[in-house]
């Protein structure tokens, strides 16, 4: 693998949406280079565009201007090779757990025999084995997102892609999780891109945490995380990096509150 | 103990009316010709059940003999024309339905055309239907048809544009074709509400039997009703009332259980 070269470049990214009549600046000359590999978090308050930015590179709505490659060629559409992991699970009702893991790979016209390998694999790799009879409705948010990761792992994509996935977990589970994240992460060396506005999962998780200010979208800090993992979340380094966020993401959210008591549109 | 309690309770109110029906009628309050009592209703049911003649084997088999009795004859010439008319219109509304919440060019045709029919009743349709098909099963079937139509298609319709727009950018993402995306995500998405359509398409064909019989046939349950009227039994007018009722209980009961086990999945039919 070309361990250093850019695995996702984002440059010059505009992105304007309309709305009630007026143009929304979503996202402003964001440029952001992702080495292969590397678990990038994007952190910033509501309205600040992170999820449009992931969204621009899952290919659902292009950029208003600006390239996003990945490796080496525009994007132009959605595709397995970018598997995302919504934060409203987004499991198929209709379908088991293993007939959701399956989907992607039946889509992908792979081989009966195989699929089943790998359905088996990674029902086994994210402790599913008991539940694949199961549909969603009978599964808690933490096993429905740990079906939701599998589903997108099924299709062995170099690059994962995660809106807020935790989000509407509870705090242990969503810890437990976060681990389950990371050892997949590091066994199979996924680029992931998060998009979280908790701090602490960020510094939790990533390798890089940009911070992002609210409307228009703008990188307000690109900042690397070098604590060794596992992390202590009650060590004073993790504490003095939290603080550091705290502030940064605080002006942002002072931004949002003023344009919403102004009745702005908020997202 | 708790379950048969309720069943109990649940049997009160039928045996308090059918007690106060018999007393009518026993104690002379009301003309026996009006209304007959339950025993003589029940009396007649038995009778319009059993076979006419008396076995013969050279007729035929047992079992056909058994249903040989004018209420299964009659509720079988209902059934078929219910059957027949729900899969002819709900066959041709369910393609429509699906191009219609698919397409929104397609649902710019026909939508002003469905919104101006669809308001007609089917019993509208008589006079017209006996013009172009004269008399027996086919203009029966036909106004049974117009009344199974409407209800699947305007609920495919709802199905199709009701899906949720989530699964679909997931489809996108794992990479669907669009004919992927239409079989193995449109279309289960939309059963529920399909199913929904075609348990209001039963009903509404069983009213539309009901009344297509009175008029342009001669069998079935409602002309049974209709003629016992002209002889003034009204102990078989109430026993062909109560096989209407009890064939549509079936009916629905065969709908509702079928629709539980194929959505399964779903999460508002859980309690069935």
């Amino acid at each position: 693998m070309n361990g250093s070269a850019s695995h996702i470049s984002i440059r010059g990214v505009h992105k304007v949406f309309q709305s009630g009549g007026a143009d929304v600046h979503a996202l402003k000359a964001i440029d952001l280079e992702i080495i292969q590999g590397e678990f990038v978090c994007l952190l910033g308050p509501s309205g600040c565009g992170k999820s449009t930015l992931l969204n621009a590179v899952a290919g659902f709505s292009p950029p208003s201007s600006g390239v996003i490659d990945v490796e080496g060629s525009a994007i132009t559409a959605p595709g397995p090779d970018r598997g995302m992991v919504f934060q409203e699970y987004a499991l198929f009702p209709w379908m088991t757990v293993e007939q959701n893991i399956a989907f992607g790979l039946e889509i992908k016209g792979t081989a009966k025999a195989a699929i089943q390998e790998k359905v088996a694999s990674l029902l086994g790799m994210l402790h599913l084995e008991d539940f694949r009879k199961r549909y969603p409705k009978d599964l808690s948010g933490g096993m429905r997102q740990r079906v939701a990761i599998a589903r997108v792992l099924a299709l062995d994509s170099p690059i994962m892609l995660m809106d807020e996935p935790f989000g509407a977990l509870d705090a242990l589970t969503r810890r437990n999780l976060q681990d389950e994240l990371l050892r997949l992460w590091m066994e199979l060396k996924k680029t992931i891109l998060f998009v979280t506005h908790s701090i602490e999962e960020a510094l939790y998780l990533a390798d890089r945490t940009v911070v992002m200010t609210y409307r228009p979208g703008t990188v307000k800090r690109d900042l690397r995380v070098d604590l060794p993992r596992p992390r202590d979340v009650a060590s004073p380094a993790f504490n003095a990096l939290k603080k550091e966020l705290s502030q940064l993401l605080m002006e942002e959210q002072s931004r949002h509150n003023q344009d919403e008591f102004k009745g702005a549109a908020v997202d | 103990m708790k379950r048969y309690r309720h069943a109990a309770s649940g049997i009160l109110v039928p045996l308090a009316a059918l007690a106060f029906w018999q007393l009518l009628s026993s104690q002379g309050w009301v003309n026996a010709t009006i209304l007959p009592s339950p025993m003589q209703v029940i009396t007649k049911w038995w009778a319009y059940l059993l076979p006419l003649e008396v076995f013969d084997p050279a007729q035929g088999s047992y079992l056909k003999w058994c249903f040989s009795g004018e209420l299964i004859q009659d509720a079988m010439g209902s059934l078929y024309r219910v059957l027949l008319g729900f899969f002819i219109g709900g066959g041709l509304a369910l393609p429509l339905g699906l191009a219609m919440g698919y397409s929104r060019v397609v649902y710019g045709l026909f939508n002003p055309l469905i919104q101006v029919l669809r308001p007609i009743p089917p019993i509208a349709y008589i006079p017209l239907s006996i013009l172009w098909f004269g008399l027996g099963n086919p203009p029966a079937v036909f106004l049974i048809s117009i009344g199974a139509f409407f209800p699947v298609l305007m609920n495919t319709v709802a199905g199709v544009q009701n899906v949720d727009s989530i699964y679909l950018r997931v489809g996108r993402n794992l990479g669907a074709s669009r004919f992927t995306q239409f079989t193995r995500i449109i279309l289960p998405a939309a059963t529920p509400y399909i199913f929904t359509g075609a348990r209001i398409a039963m009903g509404t064909a069983f009213i539309v039997v009901i009344v297509s019989e009175m008029i342009a046939v001669n069998n079935g349950l409602g002309y049974r009703i209709l003629e016992a009227r002209e002889y003034l039994w009204s102990d078989k007018i109430i026993a062909g009332m109560f096989t209407i009722g009890l064939l549509g209980l079936g009916i629905d009961t065969v709908m509702s259980r079928l629709s539980s086990y194929l959505l399964k999945w779903h999460r508002g039919l859980e309690q069935g």
